[in-house]
Formats: structure tokens, C-alpha cells, sequence
């Protein structure tokens, strides 16, 4: 039989005692976070406020939802989803070349291209999207056009970094088979590349495609068209049963996207 | 011998019917959404000169101005940071019980997971109007969003991980005969707590860049600085500002981007 003990691995006084280091800096950091912020505390009003917000989300204002106007609950919704729709498409295909441009390539030297490309979608992904709706709308006036511009500018910033991901991983063997057999640059991309990757970029829109919803429903809150402007409209008049009612509607129009979104992307991958 | 047969094709895939359908239903699509929100290049391209002067008064940062807001910068981080904690801690009881392999009850948990769908539907700026108004002007109405919104995605992100967990361990302390809490310290702990440090870093890089518009509805920190300068149409401030917060951000995101390799 064997006797012999599994020496236990000894740790040195740094290893043993560097969680307390830890505790002593995320300490000091909450410490700041806390001691930083002034809390206004409850107002007196906000008991009364939130029942009331409370009663508007059970007794919703059932009249919005349709009347014929084209400024109630279902045009507007269907106006939020042509935003969303419409600034989807169209960062899509700007996406692509910033995508090539971005994505690392086997033969690069130091990656100054795609490095330089990688910097500039995380510049766009950055630049805070309302920011750009209310630039947008001095260009075109306030409506769904300016959010349709500010939700395609924006989207290239992550559906770049995505689609740039795809290319990156993307299986080569096909390009390979088609130069080998003598084909053009054009023919290996229109070939090989294009419908290999075609599926990916698909499920990534379609992905895309969900968030832009919920941002095309917030949009019109700097007026920027969709679901947005009454919302703001009804909580600054403090109108909740029609606060409610939106609040509904938007709740709907996010879980129908997603859901219908899911269904499709399984099939396509 | 039989000779092979030359596969055929079915006429739908002879005359490419699904693609064709799917294509004109996409450009249906596409027309009515660009009828319905009325865009008109020609009036982008008409409009291009404002748009231009806007990106050239905007070229011009008034550096000035970053004294002022390296404060509200600052407090957009705390607010970030408190609301990502609270959104996290009230995550993590949501997140067990909607984990399928340690719940077994399949009602509790569809229930569960509902509760939290619907609190991932509603945007973060829409939260902010609301407690905007029930928590008046400040930054309390910012950490109580940003506490909400962190929370949605905290709980799915947490409850994945834990689905994810290798029984193994579990079943070896069970069977010899160690307490809850032991397999729980033992077991669990060891195998989702890098993760879950790690989707909290991911969470509260998020969160920051969401502060920062948060306060243009009036829920605390530099985007309160943002839509003050933005309505004074004073937008060499505006580029002051967006500068920082992209700095800021990009500071936060590589911060957290190292600690998230280091621990996984």
C-alpha cells in the first residue's frame, strides 16, 4: 500500500494574502461610488405618483390603441418598426466594406488596416445614438427620416464589428478550392466568400434588427419620430392611463420581434 | 447494375421560388417603411450644408469647458457602478431560480423567466422618463434605471452560467453526504463565480455608456451637461463633452476587457 502524503502545493505570502488587497480596493471604491452621489431622496410627491402611475398600467386608455387618426398606438408602433426596419437595411449594407476593412487578414503586417478599422467602429459605436438623432435632426427637421439616419449610422458600429468577426473565422477552404481551379478575384468572391458568409451576416442583422426596435421606440423622445414623442408627451402630463397603454404596446411590439427574430435565425443557421 | 439516377429538382428550386419570394417581400417591406417615414435623400443631401455646419462648430472643442464636467463625469461612473451592484445582487436569487438544473419545477421557473422577458422588453430611456418622475430630477432616478435595466441582463446572463455548471462535483459531495451549504461553497461557487465577475464587468461597461444619455432626461450625471449644451446650441461644449465620454468609456472598457482576461 501506498503511504506516501500528496505534499499540499505551499503558496507564498503574496498569493495567500492577495485577496485582502482586493478587498481593501473594492472597498475604497464603493466607498467613493457612494459617499459621491447626492440622493435627492424620495420627493414628497412620489407616493402618489407611483400609485397613480400604478393605477394608468391597470386601467390603460384602451380608446389610443386605434382610432383611425394615424397618430394612435398601432400607426405609431408600425412607424417605430419601419424605422428600426428601414436604419437596419441600410447599416447592413454600409456595413459590409467597413467590415472587409476591419477584419484581420492572414498576410497583414503590424494590422495597420484592420487596426485602424477596428478604431473606427469602435468610434461609431461609441458616439451616443441620441446625440446623433438630435444632429440629424437639424439636417432633415424632426420625424422618422432623422431617426431613420441616426439608427443606420449607429448600427455600423456594432453590425461592423460582428460581420468583421464572421469574415475573421469564416471557413477559407472554399475560396482556396475556387483559386486553385483558376478563378478571378471577382468569381472567388461571388462564389466562395459571398455565400459562405451570407447566412452569418443574415442572423446578425436579424439581431441587430431587435435592437434597433428598441431604440427606434425611445428615438422620439428627442423627437425623432415612432412610439417615442407621445410617451414623452403623456409622462411629462402626467397622463398615465395613456402612459400605461404605450407602455403595453411597446411591451408587445419587443416580445413578438424577439420571438419572431429567434425563429428565423434558428433556421438560417 | 442500375445506373444512378440524376437527381432532380423540384420546380420550386428550379425556378428559385423561395428567393424570389423572400426578396420581393423584402422590398415590399423596404418601400412601405421608406414611404411610411417619409425619407427623401434629396432633402438629406439639400439639408447637407446645415448638417456640415453643425460638424464644423463641433470641430472647434471648447476645451475650457472640460473643467466643468469632470465632475458629472465622475458621477456618471458612481451611478454606473451602484446601479450595475444593486441590479446584480437582485439578480443572482432570479437567476437560481430560473436555472433549469437546479430548479425542477417547471411552472416556478416559466413564471420566472417570464417576469424577467418582460423586464428586458423596456428600453433604458423610457425607465429613465418614468423614475424621472417619481424620483424627481438627480441621479437617484439614474441608479434606480440603471439598477432595473442591469437586472434584466444580469439574471439571464447569471442563470445561463449556472445552466452551464458540471454536476460532477455536485453529485461526488452529495454522495458523500456534505451539507447544502457545503456544496454550494464547494461545488457551485468555484465554477460560476468568474463568470459572473466577468458578465459584471461586461454588464457595467454597458451601463456607462448608457449613463451618459441617461441625464438628458434629467436623471443625473454629464448627460444633463449634454442637453444643457445641445439646447443652448452651443456645440463646441457638446464636442467637449462627447470627447470625454468617449474617453471615459473607452478608459472603462479596456479596464474591465483586462480584468475579464485575467479572470477567465
Amino acid at each position: 500500500m501506498i503511504t506516501t502524503l500528496i505534499e499540499k502545493p505551499s503558496r507564498s505570502i503574496w498569493q495567500r494574502w492577495r485577496w485582502l488587497l482586493w478587498v481593501v480596493v473594492i472597498g475604497a471604491l464603493y466607498d467613493w461610488t457612494i459617499s459621491g452621489l447626492k440622493f435627492t431622496g424620495l420627493q414628497e410627491s412620489a407616493g402618489v405618483v407611483s400609485r397613480s402611475i400604478m393605477a394608468g398600467l391597470v386601467h390603460p386608455q384602451w380608446s389610443y390603441v386605434y382610432d383611425g387618426s394615424g397618430e394612435d398606438l398601432v400607426s405609431l408602433i408600425l412607424q417605430t418598426l419601419a424605422i428600426a426596419f428601414l436604419g437596419t437595411i441600410v447599416s447592413a449594407v454600409i456595413s459590409v466594406p467597413f467590415a472587409f476593412w476591419a477584419a484581420r487578414g492572414d498576410h497583414e503586417r503590424f494590422f495597420l488596416r484592420s487596426g485602424s478599422g477596428k478604431v473606427v467602429l469602435t468610434l461609431i459605436r461609441t458616439f451616443p445614438e441620441i446625440v446623433l438623432a438630435i444632429m440629424f435632426i437639424k439636417a432633415v427637421g424632426p420625424g422618422s427620416y432623422a431617426g431613420v439616419l441616426a439608427v443606420s449610422i449607429h448600427s455600423i458600429g456594432m453590425l461592423g464589428k460582428l460581420f468583421s468577426e464572421a469574415i475573421e473565422n469564416m471557413n477559407r477552404g472554399p475560396e482556396e478550392a475556387i483559386v486553385s481551379a483558376g478563378g478571378r478575384p471577382g468569381q472567388v468572391f461571388g462564389l466562395a466568400t459571398l455565400p459562405t458568409i451570407m447566412p452569418e451576416f443574415f442572423s446578425y442583422t436579424l439581431y441587430r434588427f431587435e435592437i434597433a426596435v428598441r431604440s427606434a421606440s425611445i428615438l422620439g423622445m428627442v423627437g425623432a419620430g415612432g412610439i417615442g414623442t407621445p410617451m414623452i408627451f403623456a409622462i411629462q402630463t402626467r397622463n398615465w392611463p395613456k402612459v400605461g397603454i404605450i407602455l403595453l404596446g411597446i411591451v408587445i411590439m419587443v416580445l413578438l420581434i424577439d420571438s419572431l427574430s429567434e425563429q428565423l435565425r434558428k433556421r438560417l443557421i | 447494375m442500375s445506373i444512378p439516377k440524376v437527381p432532380r429538382r423540384s420546380w420550386i428550386q428550379r425556378w428559385h421560388v423561395k428567393g424570389i419570394v423572400v426578396t420581393g417581400l423584402l422590398l415590399i417591406l423596404l418601400v412601405t417603411s421608406s414611404r411610411m417615414t417619409g425619407v427623401d435623400v434629396g432633402m438629406f443631401f439639400s439639408n447637407f450644408g446645415q448638417f456640415l455646419n453643425l460638424l464644423v462648430r463641433m470641430s472647434h472643442p471648447d476645451w475650457q469647458y472640460a473643467n466643468v464636467i469632470v465632475r458629472p463625469l465622475l458621477e456618471t461612473i458612481q451611478m454606473a457602478i451602484l446601479g450595475t451592484t444593486i441590479g446584480a445582487a437582485f439578480a443572482v436569487p432570479f437567476a437560481v431560480l430560473s436555472a433549469s438544473n437546479l430548479i425542477h419545477n417547471r411552472f416556478l421557473r416559466g413564471l420566472t423567466r417570464l417576469f424577467l422577458d418582460l423586464v428586458r422588453t423596456l428600453p433604458d430611456l423610457l425607465l429613465a422618463a418614468i423614475f424621472v418622475a417619481v424620483f424627481g430630477i438627480g441621479s437617484t432616478a439614474g441608479v434606480v434605471t440603471l439598477a432595473i435595466f442591469s437586472f434584466g441582463m444580469v439574471s439571464k446572463l447569471f442563470y445561463e452560467v449556472i445552466e452551464t455548471i458540471d454536476m460532477g462535483p455536485l453529485e461526488a459531495l452529495t454522495s458523500v453526504g456534505a451539507s447544502k451549504v457545503t456544496i454550494i461553497w464547494y461545488a457551485v461557487l468555484p465554477q460560476i463565480l468568474n463568470q459572473f465577475v466577468s458578465y459584471f464587468l461586461y454588464t457595467l461597461e454597458i451601463n456607462v455608456r448608457a449613463s451618459t444619455v441617461l441625464g438628458y432626461l434629467g436623471a443625473g450625471g454629464i448627460g444633463v451637461f449634454l442637453q444643457r449644451s445641445l439646447s443652448e446650441f452651443n456645440y463646441s461644449q457638446t464636442a467637449v463633452i462627447i470627447l470625454a465620454t468617449l474617453a471615459v468609456v473607452l478608459v472603462i472598457d479596456g479596464v474591465s476587457n483586462h480584468l475579464r482576461r485575467v479572470l477567465l
